[in-house]
């Protein structure tokens, strides 16, 4: 009988062999004339068990991980085509505590089915979502759902699409911002590595629902394999009628462009977005007028995140009320964490709102890599505050977040054991912004640049004197800038600042 | 030239070309040269400045070639963490030159690039457009260096 094998094509997994792994693995079955059959699905988004090789059992999905291409022949020895004893044997994969704990709803299919295969997506829920919203009334639904926007500024789904349902012009746009710029989150990369259907059926129900018919996915060039996968879907996809002219035979055209980015943090800010998607220079307009009016080619147009989209088709499927029941006080649903940095197991973990951060890292996480004492986090990208490990007991939802300075951001958590310098680090945010600024606003270009500066005479100088006038620019940068890009990089510095002050006195 | 007038041709009709133009001449070309500005400001109907400004906000685009082979290091928070400086700094001295430089021999092109969404197993590395390596330790580095030089 022919077994069959699961190896991940995820990024993450070929970054650390899936592919030698696969080969090794094709090749010894070859020698040994035993017939496999090697699927290559997403990642389960436990990075530290990657390579994760699955082998179907009737006890279940059997792991082994992590594996390296070395392994292969004793894996074979050990039988482990039929679960066979090994010290990488990781038993049923499904029972796992870092799985069997979470709330996998818009995750659900990630690592578990063929990404390509229509078949697969189809025998495991996919397309309910879009066959529901044919005669449903979907913004309402959504709206209903309590979706906020996954992306980072957390605004109201529901309404943002009953804006541009309810303007008037003959061509509308779903934009799907894929650019995912903020060091440590891979959400929406994983998923659309490893659902990619999931994120198309979300971009067509939008379209039925604000009355737009033409979809564009910003993908950052930073992720050659997610911009593969996604080129190959819409193909797929577009000729199983499932978009196109036609949408499910239900005379609804909703088409779909995959479009590169090119190494610009800021072309994420939907409004660069939209210039760089035009082939402008992608500088940052001034709103009003809102993309949901006035957006692409000056068109409304609805700009979403990868993960809300990808989270439409289950509340379409499932009904609002389903979805609302997880969370806490306005923050509803469930939320993809991002744990990465120096932890020890590091990955995807979604989960209703309300965990705490320390829970996250400890429980999930299995405390820092090094096994050094945790010294700081970093939540919600570049943009996001650290926070010190006293404030490990804050929950994560929007408004916990928020009344602690802080933000979720696109739910990256990145943790620094006692190695970290703050005073570097906010350093680095500065020069990230000086860096990244599209330069339109000057807070913001310049702002920056005096920043790094301060900071470096700060620490040079011994000079703390100064700290007086940091804050003042940090005031400035966030009270007049165009943009979250300058105002919000002085959250991280202002952070350092406060929680970490003995690291600017040296 | 012809190859970069009929990339040019071949995408003028697609909304937003300029950027799918960019992408298609850099692949083609390793870089976008001067040249290449009035053809494609003619084709859209731009000045050749807007063209200029567009393809400077850019990091990935480069307008004189790169080394043989690009080394993109990820220079994002959560790399930093799990020890990207150190392999950044290892770069350098191996390679004798600094970021947005290429090493005297022409083979190697060292680029920083803020996170390849492998945080959770960095330090994360980018070998050209799709070769992804996660924690990469400066002994890794030079296996990847080796290779790049065509060494073994
Ligand atoms: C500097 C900057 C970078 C951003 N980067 C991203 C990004 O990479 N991905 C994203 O979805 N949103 C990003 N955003 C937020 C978007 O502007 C926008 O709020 C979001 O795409 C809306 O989608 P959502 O409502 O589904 O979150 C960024 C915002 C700023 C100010
Ligand atoms: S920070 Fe390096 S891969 Fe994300």
């Amino acid at each position: 009988m022919t077994i069959t094998v699961y190896i991940p094509a995820d990024s993450a997994a070929i970054a650390q062999g899936a592919d030698r792994v696969a080969a090794a693995l094709t090749a010894e079955a070859g020698r040994r004339g035993v017939a496999i059959r090697l699927i290559r699905n997403g990642s389960r988004g436990m990075f530290w068990l990657e390579p994760l090789v699955e082998v179907v059992t009737a006890a279940g999905r059997i792991g082994f991980g992590p594996v390296a291409a070395g392994d292969v022949p004793a894996l074979f020895d050990a039988d482990f085509l039929n679960g066979g004893g090994h010290r990488l044997n990781l038993g049923v994969v499904d029972d796992l505590p870092w799985l069997c704990r979470q709330d996998r709803l818009t995750f659900a299919r990630v690592g578990i089915t063929d990404p390509l295969s229509p078949d697969d997506y189809l025998a495991h829920g996919g397309l309910a979502g879009l066959r529901a919203a044919l005669g449903a009334d979907i913004v309402q639904t959504v709206i209903d759902s309590g979706l906020r926007g996954r992306g980072g500024a957390a605004f109201p789904t529901g309404i943002k699409w009953r804006t541009t349902r309810d303007a008037a012009a003959a061509q509308k746009y779903v934009v799907c911002n894929a650019d995912e710029g903020d060091s440590g989150t891979f959400a929406d990369r994983l998923l659309m590595e490893g659902d990619p259907f999931l994120l198309l059926e979300g971009m067509a129900i939008a379209g039925l629902a604000v009355g737009a018919s033409e979809g564009f996915i910003y993908i950052r060039s930073e992720y050659p394999r997610a911009f593969e996968v996604m080129n190959q879907a819409v193909t797929i996809a577009t000729g199983l009628g499932w978009l196109g002219d036609d949408v499910l035979g239900a005379g609804r055209a909703f088409r779909v462009r995959v479009r590169k980015g090119a190494g610009s943090y800021v072309c994420g800010e939907e409004t660069a977005l939209l210039e760089s998607l035009e082939g402008n220079r992608p500088v940052v307009r001034a709103k009003p007028p809102l993309p949901a009016i006035s957006g692409l080619f000056g068109q409304p147009t609805i700009v979403n995140n990868v993960v809300t989209l990808a989270t439409v088709p289950v509340i379409l499927a499932r009904g609002a009320e389903c979805y609302r029941e997880f969370g806490t006080g306005r923050s509803r649903g469930t939320l993809a964490l991002q744990l990465a940095g120096n932890v020890r197991h590091g990955g995807l973990m979604e989960k209703a709102f309300g965990l705490t951060l320390a829970e996250l890292i400890d429980d999930f996480g299995g405390g820092t890599a090094s096994g050094r004492p945790l010294r700081a986090v970093q939540v919600g990208g570049p943009l996001g505050a650290y926070l010190p490990p006293s404030l490990l007991d804050t929950p994560l939802d929007y408004e916990a977040f928020a009344a602690r300075g802080a933000t979720l951001g696109h739910g990256g958590v990145v943790v620094f054991d006692g190695g970290v310098d703050m005073a570097r680090q906010a350093r680095f945010a500065m020069e990230f912004c000086a860096i990244e600024s599209c330069g339109k606003c000057t807070p913001c270009r310049i702002g920056s640049t005096r920043g790094v500066e301060i900071i470096d005479r700060i620490v040079a100088d011994k000079d703390a004197g100064r700290i007086a006038l940091l804050r003042e620019l940090c005031e400035v940068m966030q009270g007049a800038s165009l943009c979250a890009m300058g105002g919000m990089t002085p959250i991280p510095v202002l952070s350092a600042l406060e929680h970490f002050a003995e690291d600017f006195q040296s | 030239m012809m190859d970069i007038a009929a990339i040019v041709e071949s995408l003028k009709a697609q909304p937003g070309a300029l950027l799918p133009m960019l992408h298609a001449i850099q692949d083609q070309l390793g870089h976008v040269p001067a040249a290449a500005v009035p053809l494609i400001a003619t084709a859209l109907n731009r000045s050749e400045a807007e063209i200029h400004g567009a393809i400077g906000a850019y990091h990935h685009f480069r307008r004189e070639p790169g080394g043989g082979t690009t080394l993109r290091i990820c220079r994002g928070e959560a790399c930093q963490a799990r020890g990207a400086d150190a392999v950044a700094n290892h770069a350098r001295d191996r390679l004798g030159c600094d970021f947005h430089q290429t090493t005297a021999d022409g083979t190697i092109t060292l680029e920083p690039v803020f996170c390849l969404g492998l945080c959770a197993s960095g330090p994360a590395v980018l070998v050209d457009e799709a070769g992804l390596h996660a924690g990469v330790t400066p002994a890794g580095l030079d296996a990847l260096i080796h290779a790049a030089r065509g060494q073994t």
